[in-house]
């Protein structure tokens, strides 16, 4: 199928402000689905609430549009239920990691095999740029007018320590890298987390001086440092730094296929 | 074949959601409930099915309803606590009309209130626990064996019409042993939701215009179709819409459907009623009080019936109204401080007295309690 096919384009044109990166993060997505040759019939697209969360809009797959917070949730019951389906979960960093932080870590930790795409941009875009669970020490936010004295989640070594096998980071300023990572992702079996570094210059970039995009871009740049080169600096060097790649990839058996093995055993009465 | 067993209402419901065709829990345990957890989690591997303990009951009910949409029918069970915090996505299943049972065995409340007492304080919440004007499901079970019935009906009732629906149950009925039957079901006692036919192309999961029965034919994820649910404002085919008359022909849906339905998923069961001039109203373990009590004042002559209200919402206002119309008084009984009875005081506004017996101590209540206000009413 080619890329096109996966968009509802009589939706266009796109909810988004100009200069937001949802768009090339839809992008990457449905070049991604086109080369790992998905089908709508097979594929679930599970978004939460928020500008982010508008995303399966202008998709032309199956979709579950919930409740803010909750998609990792409805993803976990939606794959385990049939095994077959290839299911994604679209979230904002306020809806994935600060309101639905809970879920996000036991999916990591019960290895449910969904794909779940984070797209940060740190803060609350669609409510009117209020400070998240990642909006990083002393930014403005329309709810942080004296500088944010909390600091921001590293959501990666979140999902890291909770568990996931695949977790990775990338920018809306590479989308190459972006894509390579986003069909990794999709095509790695268990949980798979990619969080997508993005522009909210309507807010975020407004509040904290950078009006446009490519002030944003340059700011996300400057504190960008790949794994390879994370490798050789020091904690206090990394400190505020966004390591950027691919940061865990290895085999675990996910929770679906391990249930085979309860039901396994529940049928040749192995329990009770 | 029919099969005796002796066991707990959690048991029964448990039995009876089997027999239903549940394929998929998921839950977070909590007391009055959590035998329904355990059993499940032994049973449903063995039939193929699945359980799965989830971080809390907002995302158990998101589970269910993700299972529920990729074609397994599901369930969850919980107590007070836990049902508040299903309150949210509830929400979803009512407006992305996904059939799911939730079953609460009522405990004492509010907040983490008495966890091993039973009450009956949630009859309010079941309807509008989620917020927004909607219709919605909720049978009570007073026994055993009512506890294994309603439940497949639940399911039944949840396929046919496209919704969420509530088993209220409660501490007493959940925890106590009685003899019950396995009924065999045969095929037509299984009902399964109504599946699209028309062409892929055509297909749209919200178009219940053509269906007597305002319920669209809803396609799993992974068939041929194309299933969009939405729990935000959205149109027939499943994408967001915020055009108002849209708006007001969805929301007035999501009650509508249960008022043109009511025949079908309404049911009360009569005791003496006939030549009666006093009535008692009631439902869930409040009924067995209540038989007893009744026994008490036909000995005492009082001609007393009993009104078993089995589907608490949709209110079963006429078989209320009918009832009311011709006796000289009414008793309400109920382990809350009388929200059955406002429901029953509104369909006979001041025209005979309807008096509540309310406990909220953690105690049942007493057929004797039920007969001094039999008593009361009568003199
Ligand atoms: C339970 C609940 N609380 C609050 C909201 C209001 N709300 C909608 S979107 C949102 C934040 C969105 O931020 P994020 O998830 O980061 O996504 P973005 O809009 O930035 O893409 C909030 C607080 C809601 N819909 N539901
Ligand atoms: S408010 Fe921010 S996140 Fe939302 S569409 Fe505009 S730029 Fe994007």
């Amino acid at each position: 199928m080619n890329y096109m096919d996966y968009l509802k384009t009589q939706k266009f044109p796109l909810f988004w402000c100009g200069g937001c990166g949802n768009g090339a993060v839809l992008g990457a997505i449905v070049r991604s689905f086109a080369a790992l040759d998905y089908t709508l019939e097979n594929t679930v697209v599970v978004t939460g609430i928020g500008c982010w969360g508008k995303a399966d809009d202008y998709l032309t797959t199956n979709s579950f549009h919930g409740t803010h917070g909750r998609a990792l949730a409805f993803a976990t019951g939606i794959k385990l239920a049939n095994p077959k389906l290839r299911v994604i979960a679209l979230m904002g960093d306020g809806d994935g990691v600060t309101i639905g932080g809970n879920h996000f870590i036991h999916a990591a930790r019960r290895n449910v095999d969904v794909t779940a795409i984070l797209v940060n941009n740190f803060n609350y875009g669609m409510t009117g740029g209020q400070y998240s669970g990642t909006t990083p020490e002393n930014s403005l936010t329309s709810t942080s007018r004296y500088g944010h004295i909390e600091a921001g989640f590293d959501i990666c070594k979140l999902a890291e320590a909770a568990g996931a096998p695949f977790v990775a980071r990338t920018a809306t300023d590479n989308p190459p890298a972006m894509e390579k990572l986003i069909s990794e992702g999709l095509d790695k079996k268990g949980f798979s987390f990619i969080e997508v570094i993005a522009p909210c210059p309507t807010h975020f970039g407004r509040n904290n001086g950078m009006r446009q995009a490519a002030e944003l871009m340059q700011w996300v740049k400057d504190k960008s440092v790949s794994v390879a080169k994370a490798k050789t600096m020091s904690p206090e060097e990394l400190h505020d730094k966004l390591i950027m790649g691919k940061l865990v990839d290895v085999d675990g058996e996910d929770y679906g296929s391990k249930y085979l093995r309860v039901i396994a055993s529940a049928s040749s009465g192995n329990e009770e | 074949m029919k099969q005796i067993i002796f066991g707990m209402g959690n048991e029964a419901i448990t039995e009876g959601a089997l027999a239903a065709g549940a394929r998929f829990y998921a839950g977070y345990p909590i007391t009055p409930s959590s035998e329904i957890a355990e059993l499940s989690s032994i049973r449903l591997p063995r039939l193929g099915g699945m359980y799965v303990q989830m971080e809390d009951e907002i995302g158990s009910i998101a589970a269910i309803i993700g299972a529920s949409v990729a074609g397994v029918k599901s369930y969850t069970a919980t107590s007070g606590p836990g049902f508040s915090l299903m309150q949210e996505n509830l929400g979803v299943a009512v407006m992305g009309e996904i059939p799911c049972v939730i079953i609460n065995v009522q405990r004492s409340g509010p907040s983490t209130g008495l966890a091993t007492k039973p009450a009956q304080g949630d009859v309010m919440q079941a309807q509008w626990g989620t917020h927004g004007d909607h219709g919605i499901i909720a049978l009570s079970p007073s026994s055993v064996q009512e506890c294994y019935d309603l439940t497949v009906r639940a399911f039944n009732l949840a396929e046919r019409y496209r919704t969420p629906v509530i088993l209220l149950a409660d501490e007493i009925v959940g925890h106590m042993r009685e003899g019950y039957q396995i009924r065999e079901l045969l095929p037509h006692d299984i009902i399964d939701r109504k599946k699209p036919t028309c062409p892929p192309r055509d297909y749209q999961p919200y178009d219940f215009s053509g269906e007597e029965d305002e319920i669209a034919p809803l396609a799993p994820y992974g068939s041929e179709y194309i299933t969009r649910i939405n729990g935000s404002g959205h149109d027939e085919s499943g994408d967001a819409c915020g055009r108002p008359d849209n708006a007001a022909k969805f929301n007035s849906h999501y009650l509508n459907k249960f008022r043109i339905n009511q025949k079908d998923i309404i049911e009360t069961k009569s005791f003496d009623l006939d030549d009666a001039e006093y009535a008692i109203i009631t439902f869930g373990c409040s009924v067995r009080s209540s038989k007893a009590a009744l026994k008490l004042a036909r000995q005492k002559g009082i001609k007393a019936g009993l009104l078993q209200l089995v589907t608490i919402w949709p209110f079963p206002k006429e078989q209320v109204r009918e009832v009311c119309s011709r006796v000289k008084g009414v008793v309400v009984p109920e382990m809350n401080l009388g929200q059955i009875l406002g429901e029953v005081s509104k369909t006979n506004p001041g025209q005979i007295p309807i008096v509540g017996v309310n406990r909220v101590d953690g105690q049942m209540i007493t057929p004797y309690e039920i007969l001094a206000r039999l008593e009361e009413v009568a003199k």
